[in-house]
C-alpha cells in the first residue's frame, strides 16, 4: 500500500519549516491482507475477552471450561474404568454441549460486530484501505475459529485421554479428525448465523435474544416433530427434518458423511443418497447464503 | 500538485442530485468545503474516499482515480467523520492504536504514533481513560486524531466544529490550522458556515445544491463579501440617522445597503473603518455598533445572481 517515497516526499509542501514536534512516518504500511489479518485476530482474541477488560473475560471463559470439563471426566473415567471405548462418539460431544455452544455464540456474536455498528466505527473501517469485504471475511472468520476453538478443544482433550488409556490409536485418530471436521462444518454455520442475527441490529440485546431464540425455537420444533414423526412410525420423515435447525443439519451430514450414529430419535438420519447431499449442499448454502448476507449489511452501514 | 480534482462529478441518488456536475481544484493547503444543510458535502467525501462512485464524472485525489485506486488513496488519506463514532468503553489510546492498525501500520509503530498524535492533538493523561466520560471537544481530539494517526498526506474532515462551544471551535480550527502549518498535511474541512473558515483556510470552495457556486482564495472571498455592520443614533439635526448615513457612506466611496436600521457596507480594504468612522463623526450622529459581519452561507446564497466570477 506504499506509495513510493520519491512522490510522497516530493509532493509534501517542503517548502515550509515543520513543527520541531512533528514526525513524519516513513516506516513500513502493510496492505489490505495484513490488515485483515489484524483485525481477525484483534476478534478473535476479544472473543474470549483477551485485550478486553477483565469482565469480559468472565462469560467465555467460562463457558470454555463448561466445555472442557465434561471430556476430562470421561477421559478419567475411561482411564480408572478401563473402557475399551469413549462412552461418547466424538462427533456427538458438540450435540450433547450444544446450550453451551448456543449461548456462547449469544453472547460473542453481538459482541463481535454490534458495538462497531451501535457506535457507528464501522465507517472508520472503511475509510481505510481495507474493503467490506475485508471487513466481513476478518469477522466471520474470526468468529468460525472462536467456535471452533470451543468445540474442538474438548475433542483434543478426549483424544488425549482415549490414548492415555491405550484405546486402539487407528479408530480414535479416525474418530477424533471426523469429530474436527463436524467441529468446523459446526463453526462456520453457527458463525455465519449468529452475525447475521447480529448484525441485523445494534442493539446488543436483540441480538443475543435473537441468537438463543433461532437455536433453541429451532432445535425444539424438529425435536417435537421428529417425535410425532416417530410416534406414527412415519421413520422416513425423521431423517428429513432434521435440515430445519442448525445442530440437526450438522448432525444429519456428519450421519450421512462421516459415518456417525444420528442424534435424531430413533437414530434415523439422512434417509439415502439424496438426503444426504440435499444436508452438505443446505450446510454450505447457510455458510455462502450468511456470507452473502452480511456483505450486503455492511453495504448499507458505509458511510451513511 | 493538486490534491483533489473533480470533472463533471455528479451523484445521483434515487430521489435527489446530491452533486451536480462539480468542476474543481483543491491545492495543498488549507481549503474550507462550505455549504448549507444536504449541500452534497457529505456525499463528495465519500466519492473521494472511492467509497460510493459517481453517477457521472469522475475525481482525482493525490493524483489517483477516486474509481479505480479507493484503496490506494485511503492508505494516505485520513478522515474525520461528521457523526459520534467512538466507542465508549475504551481508552483514547486503545482506540487509536486499533485505528492506526487498520491502516496498516505494525504494532510497534501504531503505538508510537498514536502517543504522537494524542500528544499534537492536545491529549495528555486523559488518553488512557474511558472515552464515554470525554467532553464534545476532546472527543473531536480523538477523531482528528484518529485521522492523523498513520501520517496521511491529505486529511478530509467533516464538519469538525460540529457541537462545540465558542471556545472549543476555536480550538479546534487553531489544531486545523496547525494540521498544515506544522505537520504539512493538506487539509480538506467542511462547515455550513462561512465565517468559521475564513479565519482558518487558505481557499473556500462554495458549493450549493451539488454544484460549484464560487471556488476562490479566502482573501478575495473575504474582501468581496465581508462586511462592517454599522449602526447609528438619530440626531436632531439628522432625524433619520441611518438615512443620512448611507447618503454620507455613498459620497465617500463606500457600497453600502440599509438592513432596517442596519447598515451593511463591504468592506474594500483596511480603511474602510477608518472611512465609517470619519464619515459619522462628519455627521455628529452616535454610533451605536461596528462590527464584522459573520457571513451565514445563506448570504452568499443570495448574492447569487449578482456574484461573484466563478474560477
Ligand atoms: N445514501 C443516500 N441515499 C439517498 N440520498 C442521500 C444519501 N446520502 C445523501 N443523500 C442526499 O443527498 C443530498 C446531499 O447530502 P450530503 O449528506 O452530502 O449533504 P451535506 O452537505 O453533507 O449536508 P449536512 O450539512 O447536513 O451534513 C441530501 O439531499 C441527502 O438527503
Ligand atoms: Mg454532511
Amino acid at each position: 500500500m506504499s506509495s513510493e517515497p520519491a512522490l510522497r516526499d516530493g509532493s509534501r509542501d517542503d517548502s515550509r519549516i515543520h513543527d520541531i514536534g512533528y514526525r513524519h512516518y516513513d516506516g513500513e504500511r502493510l496492505g489490505r491482507a495484513s490488515i485483515r489479518r489484524a483485525l481477525f485476530s484483534q476478534s478473535l482474541r476479544g472473543a474470549y475477552g483477551l485485550g478486553r477488560s477483565g469482565r469480559s473475560k468472565v462469560l467465555p471463559m467460562i463457558l470454555f471450561a463448561v466445555m472442557c470439563l465434561p471430556a476430562a471426566i470421561i477421559d478419567a473415567v475411561t482411564v480408572y474404568v478401563h473402557l475399551t471405548k469413549l462412552p461418547v462418539e466424538y462427533t456427538r460431544y458438540a450435540i450433547y454441549l450444544q446450550a453451551v455452544i448456543g449461548l456462547y455464540l449469544a453472547a460473542q456474536a453481538p459482541q463481535s460486530v454490534s458495538r462497531d455498528l451501535r457506535f457507528k466505527t464501522v465507517p472508520l473501517y472503511f475509510s481505510r484501505p481495507m474493503e467490506r469485504v475485508d471487513y466481513v471475511l476478518a469477522k466471520f472468520g474470526a468468529m468460525a475459529a472462536a467456535l471452533f476453538v470451543l468445540t474442538a478443544t474438548p475433542l483434543v482433550v478426549l483424544y488425549v485421554g482415549a490414548l492415555l488409556a491405550k484405546l486402539s490409536f487407528g479408530t480414535q485418530t479416525a474418530g477424533f479428525g471426523k469429530g474436527l471436521l463436524a467441529a468446523a462444518l459446526l463453526s462456520l454455520v453457527l458463525a455465519g448465523i449468529g452475525l447475521v442475527l447480529a448484525a441485523a441490529t445494534p442493539r446488543r440485546g436483540f441480538g443475543v435474544a435473537a441468537v438463543i431464540a433461532v437455536l433453541t425455537i429451532s432445535y425444539a420444533a424438529v425435536s417435537s416433530v421428529e417425535a410425532i414423526a416417530y410416534s406414527r412410525g412415519n421413520t422416513g420423515a425423521i431423517g428429513w427434518l432434521g435440515l430445519f435447525s442448525p445442530i440437526t443439519l450438522i448432525d444429519g451430514v456428519q450421519s450421512w458423511w462421516l459415518g456417525a450414529h444420528s442424534a435424531a430419535v430413533g437414530g434415523y438420519g439422512p434417509p439415502g443418497v439424496v438426503a444426504g447431499i440435499v444436508y452438505l449442499l443446505v450446510a454450505l448454502g447457510l455458510i455462502g447464503g450468511s456470507f452473502a448476507l452480511l456483505m450486503r449489511r455492511y453495504r448499507k452501514v458505509g458511510l451513511g | 500538485m493538486t490534491v483533489i480534482v473533480t470533472e463533471g462529478l455528479t451523484k445521483r441518488y434515487p430521489r435527489v442530485t446530491a452533486l451536480d456536475r462539480l468542476t474543481m481544484r483543491i491545492e495543498p493547503g488549507v481549503t474550507g468545503l462550505v455549504g448549507a444543510n444536504g449541500a452534497g458535502k457529505s456525499t463528495l467525501i465519500k466519492i473521494l474516499l472511492g467509497l460510493a462512485p459517481a453517477t457521472e464524472g469522475a475525481a482525482a485525489v493525490l493524483g489517483l482515480d477516486v474509481a479505480t485506486e479507493g484503496p490506494r488513496i485511503r492508505a494516505d488519506v485520513g478522515y474525520m467523520p461528521e457523526h459520534d463514532c467512538l466507542p465508549p468503553d475504551v481508552s483514547a489510546t486503545e482506540f487509536v492504536v486499533h485505528m492506526a492498525r487498520m491502516s496498516g501500520l505494525a504494532p510497534t509503530a501504531a503505538r508510537e504514533r498514536t502517543a504522537d498524535t494524542l500528544r499534537h492533538v492536545g491529549l495528555y493523561e486523559e488518553r488512557y481513560r474511558a472515552i464515554g466520560g470525554y467532553s464534545t471537544g476532546m472527543k473531536q481530539r480523538v477523531k482528528l486524531a484518529q485521522a492523523l494517526v498513520h501520517d496521511p498526506r491529505l486529511v478530509l474532515l467533516d464538519e469538525p466544529t460540529n457541537g462545540l462551544d465558542p471556545v472549543g471551535r476555536d480550538e479546534m480550527l487553531g489544531l486545523i490550522r496547525r494540521v498544515h502549518a506544522d505537520f504539512g498535511i493538506s487539509v480538506l474541512v467542511t462547515s455550513h458556515l462561512l465565517g468559521e473558515l475564513e479565519r482558518t483556510s487558505d481557499h473556500i470552495v462554495v458549493i450549493d445544491g451539488g454544484s460549484l457556486l464560487r471556488s476562490s482564495s479566502t482573501r478575495d472571498f473575504t474582501q468581496a463579501t465581508a462586511s462592517l455592520a454599522v449602526e447609528v443614533t438619530d440626531t436632531d439635526r439628522h432625524p433619520d440617522g441611518t438615512r443620512a448615513a448611507l447618503t454620507a457612506f455613498a459620497e465617500a466611496g463606500l457600497t453600502t445597503r440599509a438592513d432596517g436600521r442596519l447598515l451593511l457596507v463591504d468592506i474594500r480594504d483596511e480603511d474602510t473603518y477608518d472611512t465609517v468612522r470619519d464619515a459619522v463623526a462628519e455627521l455628529g450622529v452616535g454610533l451605536v455598533r461596528m462590527e464584522q459581519r459573520r457571513h451565514r452561507i445563506a448570504e452568499v446564497f443570495d448574492n447569487r445572481p449578482t456574484g461573484h466570477d466563478e474560477k
